[in-house]
Formats: C-alpha cells, structure tokens, sequence
C-alpha cells in the first residue's frame, strides 16, 4: 500500500521545497516525464526483445539465450554494443542533415507519449485539449527525418527508401486521420482524456461503434511505422535497409529506437482511441471502495497490456505475412483505404444523426447525456453498434464496386493450378506442350 | 538512374551484381556481372586425375553438391561402360532427391524472404536439417559431401539409413502443407507473384532454360523421364507442370516437385536392394580416347558434363552446363518492365547458386 500511496507522500514532501503552483505545473510535469521518458525507454528495449523471443518461438528457435536468465539482458547488451561502435559518416554525405536527422525520428516518436493518457489522475502527463491532432501532427514529423535521413546519406538505396517512405507515410496518413474522425463523432472532444472518459462514462469501447474505423487506424499504423508487412522504406531484400542504410552505431540505434517507439504511440493511441484506453469494466469499483491509488495503478495496467496486445499482434503480422510491392501499397492506401475512411465518415454521420433524431424525451430515449462524449442509453448503444457493423457491409460492397476491375481484386482467381504429367520414359524429345495436349 | 545492386547485397544470392536502369523504380534495362565467384574449375579438371576431379563437382552448387557429384562419377561410368550395381543406383537415387528436396527447400525459404517471409526460412532450414542429417551419417559431411566413387558408393547406407529416410518421408508432407497455408493463399503472395517474371514457352527452350523455371513455361522436359540415369526408370513418378510460365507457376512446380521426389523416395526405400555398392573398377582410371556427354535433372535443372578424353589418367577437356549460369540469361528478359522489387523476387524464382555460375 505504501507504493500507492506514494504520489501524496512525494507531493506533501515537494510541498516544503517549492510553493503549490511550481509543485503542480513545473516539478510534478518534470517527474512525470522523466517516468515516461524511463517507461518508454524500457518499454521499446523490451519491445525488441520481446519481438527477438516471440519471432523466434514462431520459427522454432529459441531467440536470445545467453544474456541473463532467457536473454533478458539482451537489450542491455545490445544497447552497449551500439553504443561502442563506430560512429560512421560516409564521406559525401551532408554532414550537418546526416547528424540531426535520427534525433528528429527520436523526439518525433517520443514527444506524442506526452499527450497519451496511460491512466486517470495523476497518470495523465498533460491533457491538451487538441491531443488528437497533436498526435497527428508530430507523428507527420517523422517523415522528415526519414527523408532528411535518406537524402543526406548520399546513396541511391537510401534515397529510394526515403522516397518510399515519405510517399507511404503520407498517403496513410491520410486515411488515418479520416478514420479517427468516425470516433471523434462519438467523443465530441478532441482531448485524448476526454476520448477515454466518453467512452469509461458510458461503458463502451469505440471499437464496438467503429470497428472498420479501427481496423483502418491499424493498418494505416502499422504502414505510417514502416513495419512489415508495409516495411518498404528499409526493404532489407531489396534496399539494403533502406533509408538507415549508410548509418552505424548509435544513430542506426535511434533510428530503431524512433521506430519501436512509433509503434508503441501508434499502439498507445489505438488503444485510447479505440479500446478504451486505461477503461476496462468492473476496475471503477477499486475507486468506489476507496482504493484511489489501486485503482490508477490497475487502470495503467491495463493500459499497458491492452497496448501490449496490440503491440504482439505487430509481431505476428510482421513474421507471417510477406512484403507489399510499391505500386501495391500505394493501391492499397488510395484505393481501399481512403474509401473505405470516407464511406466510415459518411456511415457514421448518418449513424448518429439517426440517432440524435430519433430520440424523443417522451418515447425512446437513446440520448442520456452530452456531457461526456455522446451519452447513449441502452437502445442508443445498440443502434451505434450495428451501423458499426453494419458498416462493415457498406463498405465491402462499395469497396468491391470501385476496385473490381483492378489486376488484384481477385488474385486468387487468376492463379492457375499446375498439372501434373507423365511423359513416356525414354525419349529424349523438348516439346512445348500447348493447353490440348499433354503427351 | 542506374542502381548497382550487388555483388554485396542481401538479395542477390552470392556475389550476383545486377546493373539496373531505372526509370522511377520501374526497370528499363538490366546487365548482370558475373565472375566474382570464378575458380577455374574446368582448366584445374586438366590437370587433375579422375577420381580426384569429383570433390571440384561438389563446389559448383554447393546446396546440390550430391546432384554434382552423379554428374561426374556417371559420366566416367558411361565413358568406361561400367556397370553399376543395382543396390547403388538405388541408393545414389534416394540420395540424390534427399538433395532435391534439400535445394528446394533452401530455395523456397530464400525466395519467401526475398518477398518478405522470413518465418518460411527457418522452417525450410528445420526439415533440411534431417536430411543434412541423413547426409552426414551417410557421408560423413553436410554440404560438399564428395557422395560418390567412380563404379558405385564409397561405403554401403549405414545402418539405419532405411528408418532415416522413412521418417522423413512420413512427416515431410505435412510441412509441406503448413508452408502452403502460409504462402499459397495468402494475397500478399500472389500479389509479388502472379503474372511476375513471365517467360513463354517458346523463349524459354529458345535461351535454354530447364528444371523448374522450364517446366513452369509448360515444357514437359524432365531428364528423369526422358533419359533416364540412375534407378529412375524404375520409379513412378509425375512431372509438374505450370501454365503461365510466372514466379508463382514455379513456386507451385517446385512444390509439387517435393512431393513427387518424395514419392520417388519412398519408392525406392520400400524396394531397395540387396547386393554389393560397387562395381569392378580398374585401379586406375583411364577412358578410352572421345568424347562424352551426360546429363542429369539437378534442382537445378540440366546440369551436365561434357568430356573429352585422350587416354591419359587426365582429362583432356571437362565443360560443365551449369544450369544456374543458363537460366540466369533469362533475367533480363524477365526483369525488363517490372519494379526493383520484382528483379528480387525474379533472381529468387530462378534459384541460381554463384558458385556453378562463376565455376
């Protein structure tokens, strides 16, 4: 208990040092993000290590063994060895772009943890009422150090994954930021903690109300992070590693950093955007029996672990599924994704005007409150959920409708089965055998 | 912009280098340099004695150095017109789809990760662990195996090599379809694959091309079946064949390929025979004057020996048809109009191996 009870013990201890304002708006932020900055630090090490052992359960290896009980030290180890290498600079490369370009990946990746509501009171950093678009735009600052990156180097691989990756990550930013506006409609804020306290008010996560909404927020995701199966940027078959291609050492290690990082925000913010965030069921009854620290503590964890779950199924897709081609992926983003954001927004719309009109004080009541993001009732909720779902139908079919004259709408129907033949044995003959006759 | 890919790059499968012409990231023309890997295995087959030339054969294409090494010894058998026990030829049969299989498979996790599957990789490597296995009970090494003797086997199967390859045999299938789950179905996949890398029929047998990349074309052309060596006339067996000539028609031969040399060796591991491995061999090798030439159905593809013999315990010329170095010609003609990222997936679907390109 003594642990929970922390947070007011150091507060009462500040308070002999410092007057209440400095307390409450310069020492307190400052602790709080130096603890994020420790948690997320430690959270991206893991992250690799955990992405090492789990690869490596699926392709029946073991992963790393040899530091520390099951390799737990590994990131450690790893973060040394970076630490110690060569600094590498090629010799035509622009010195001063080639320099500032993995610290712009790393703050652009870091600073959105800022915003992210890990759990409720103290374990919010600060709560800008704009966060969504917060988390937007910086994340968009990442582009640049990958460009800035892939063009100071000075080699072509480099530039070509540079390429790729600013023409990727706009084009998805694009229909992210579409698909977060169908959960806006129900927050009516764009503060991510007052996203997550409309849907803890009303007992509901938005994945229920905007599930093509979420699945677009992660695929567009894990495109805007560079992962596989979208991880064209550093294509390691084709371009080397793409834009870190000529960096070594501890810059190459920022660059890992910046995208581990991305990940987690990417994860972090699905999850409050989508999931609830630190909401879960039946945990609000800590805080009604007086458990006030218990219960911000249990509500980051089960922050963490539903960004966890996100964050493994990253994982999984990254070691089953092969790599989009260019022209692929710029099809998939403007051809399925940003339709498929638009007809979300449209759906939605009409979803929750349907709504709003049919709730009559006198009769069905499917509006309680506009407080806290759109308080449904009962009957209001299941309305929202099966346009949700609904949704999903609309836009297979509109989706079907725009797309089905593309090559790939339906590669399976274009694959041939191969025969099998048995030529007579002995005769030394080549002939191209036409469709008819199989000899 | 002209993109050098190579000879150090993850994707070129050795020392390749790829010069490309790009427009965008569109290929426009393409010109592959090769000799990085160049030994001079044929002039050192000059000056070397016969039974001394076979551990050279083993480093041509050294996934497939069992395939190498029946070129060689059956080339000097048919030269000298040895006659090669039964119970060999069975044996150097098994063997020799053990190390299909085992190519295959190297190619198959290669080719998966060159697209971005990089899981597939390990499992290859884990099925082609038993059959390096088998290789090294058997010949004492895993990879250049040096796997035969002029007029039979060094030694006889050791015990157990029965139990070894029917044990293989059993559970092989199964991995075969987990990888297809993974792969065959999966849009990604078709996508990087379908319609990629086409080459008809006709520009196929017109560069030369033969295994698996010729069969995809449709060509019914099997050096098994049409000549065959070894015990192969005696096994019953089908051969793939795809339609469109594409990457994904000769990802699907070369699949369906372990499955029927998996039959082949079940086959013959039910009916070997009993008897001695080698024949009566001369002391010392010495071909009557003339020439030869021999081929057999590597992984590959054709991968033959022409000799040429003066009577002496040397050689007087040995040529190799390296079936790598010939279906690398039709990299060009493949690559020409698709992405960079499709020249990756194309070098991968011809399965080359640097080391018979080069020689």
């Amino acid at each position: 208990m003594f642990l929970f009870a922390a947070p007011t013990f150091i507060d009462s201890l500040l308070l002999k040092f410092f007057s209440e304002p400095t307390v409450n708006y310069v020492v307190w932020p400052f602790i709080q993000i130096g603890l994020v900055i420790v948690i997320t630090t430690g959270w991206v090490a893991y992250a690799t290590y955990l992405e090492r052992k789990i690869s490596a359960f699926m392709q029946a290896r073991l992963g790393p063994m040899r530091v520390g009980p099951w390799g737990l030290l590994q990131p450690i180890a790893d973060g040394i060895k970076l630490l110690t290498k060569e600094d590498f600079i090629p010799e035509d490369a622009d010195r001063w772009i080639f320099f500032v370009a993995p610290y712009i990946a790393v703050v652009a990746a870091f600073i959105v943890m800022a915003v992210v509501p890990f759990g409720p009171d103290w374990a919010v950093i600060t709560d800008v009422n704009i966060g969504v678009l917060f988390v937007l735009a910086v994340s968009s600052v990442g582009v640049l150090a990958l460009i800035l990156a892939g063009w100071s180097s000075n080699s072509k691989y480099a530039l070509m994954g540079a390429l790729r990756s600013s023409a990727q990550m706009v084009s998805y930013e694009v229909s992210m930021g579409m698909a977060i506006i169908g959960a806006l409609m129900f927050a009516r804020t764009l503060s991510l903690s007052g996203i997550v306290n409309a849907q803890a008010s009303n007992s509901i996560w938005f994945v229920f109300y905007q599930p093509i909404g979420f699945m677009i927020f992660l695929v567009s995701g894990i495109a805007e992070n560079n992962r596989a199966p979208f991880d064209l940027p550093e294509a390691e078959s084709e371009l080397v590693a793409g834009f870190h291609t000529e960096y070594s050492g501890f810059r190459w290690s920022l660059f890992f950093m910046a995208e581990y990082a991305a990940m987690v925000v990417v994860t972090a913010v699905a999850t409050t955007l989508y999931l609830g965030g630190w909401y879960f069921p039946w945990v609000y009854k800590l805080e009604l029996a007086g458990f006030h620290s218990l219960y911000v503590a249990v509500s980051v964890f089960v922050f963490l672990a539903k960004a966890g779950l996100l964050l493994y199924l990253y994982f999984w897709l990254r070691w089953t599924l092969p790599r989009f081609r260019y022209d692929q992926l710029m099809d998939l983003g403007w051809k399925w994704m940003l339709p498929a954001a638009l007809i979300n927004i449209v759906v939605t719309a009409i979803g929750v005007t349907v709504i709003q009109g049919l709730n009559n004080p006198a009769g069905l009541r499917t509006i309680k409150s506009l407080e806290t993001g759109l308080g449904l009732t009962l009957s209001g909720k299941a309305m929202a959920i099966v346009f949700g779902f609904g949704n999903l139908l609309v836009t297979a079919g509109i989706l079907s409708l725009i797309n089905w004259r593309s090559r790939d709408f339906n590669l399976k129907k274009q694959r041939r089965q191969i025969r099998l033949v048995d030529p007579p044995k002995g005769r030394p003959a080549v002939m191209p055998v036409s469709s008819e006759s199989p000899s | 912009m002209t993109l050098n890919m190579g000879p150090q790059h993850p994707s070129t499968h050795g020392v390749l280098r790829v010069v490309l012409k790009l427009d965008g990231e569109t290929v426009i023309d393409l010109d592959c340099d090769i000799g990085y890997l160049h030994r001079g295995m044929e002039k050192i087959a000059e000056n070397r004695m016969y039974t001394m030339i076979a551990p050279y054969w083993d480093r041509l294409d050294y996934i497939a150095a069992v395939s190498n090494g029946l070129v060689w010894v059956e080339t000097v058998e048919q030269i000298m017109g040895l006659d090669v026990p039964r119970r060999a030829h069975y044996i150097r049969t098994i063997l020799t789809e053990l190390n299909r299989i085992a190519s295959h498979l190297l190619w198959l996790g290669t080719h998966a990760m060159d697209i971005g599957a990089v899981t597939i990789l390990l499992w290859a490597f884990r099925e082609r662990e038993e059959i390096l296995k088998i290789f090294e009970r058997q010949f004492g090494a895993r990879l250049t195996c040096h796997a035969w003797r002029v007029g039979g086997m060094p030694n006889d199967a050791y015990d157990g090599f029965v139990e070894d390859c029917k044990r293989f045999v059993d559970y092989f299938p199964n991995r075969l379809d987990e990888y297809e789950t993974v792969l065959s179905e999966n849009r990604i996949w078709l996508g990087r694959t379908v319609g990629i890398g086409v080459i008809s029929a006709e520009d196929a047998v017109a560069i030369g091309l033969s295994g698996p990349a010729l069969r995809g074309s449709g060509v019914a052309w099997d050096i098994r079946k049409s000549r065959p060596y070894a015990a192969y006339a005696e096994m019953d067996f089908e051969v793939p064949l795809g339609e469109n000539g594409d990457t994904f028609d000769r990802y699907l031969v070369r699949m369906e390929e372990m499955r029927q040399s998996r039959r082949i060796i079940k086959q013959a591991v039910e009916n070997l025979p009993d008897g001695p491995v080698n024949a009566k061999v001369p002391k010392l090798i010495k071909p009557p004057a003339g020439d030869y030439y021999h081929s057999i159905e590597g992984p590959k593809g054709e991968i033959g020996c022409y000799l040429v013999s003066d009577g002496t315990q040397q050689p007087w010329r040995m040529r190799v048809r390296p079936p790598s170095f010939i279906n690398l010609q039709a990299l060009r003609q493949m690559s020409i109009g698709h992405l960079v990222a499709d020249v990756v997936a194309i070098i991968g679907t011809l399965d080359i191996v640097l080391g018979e390109i080069d020689r």
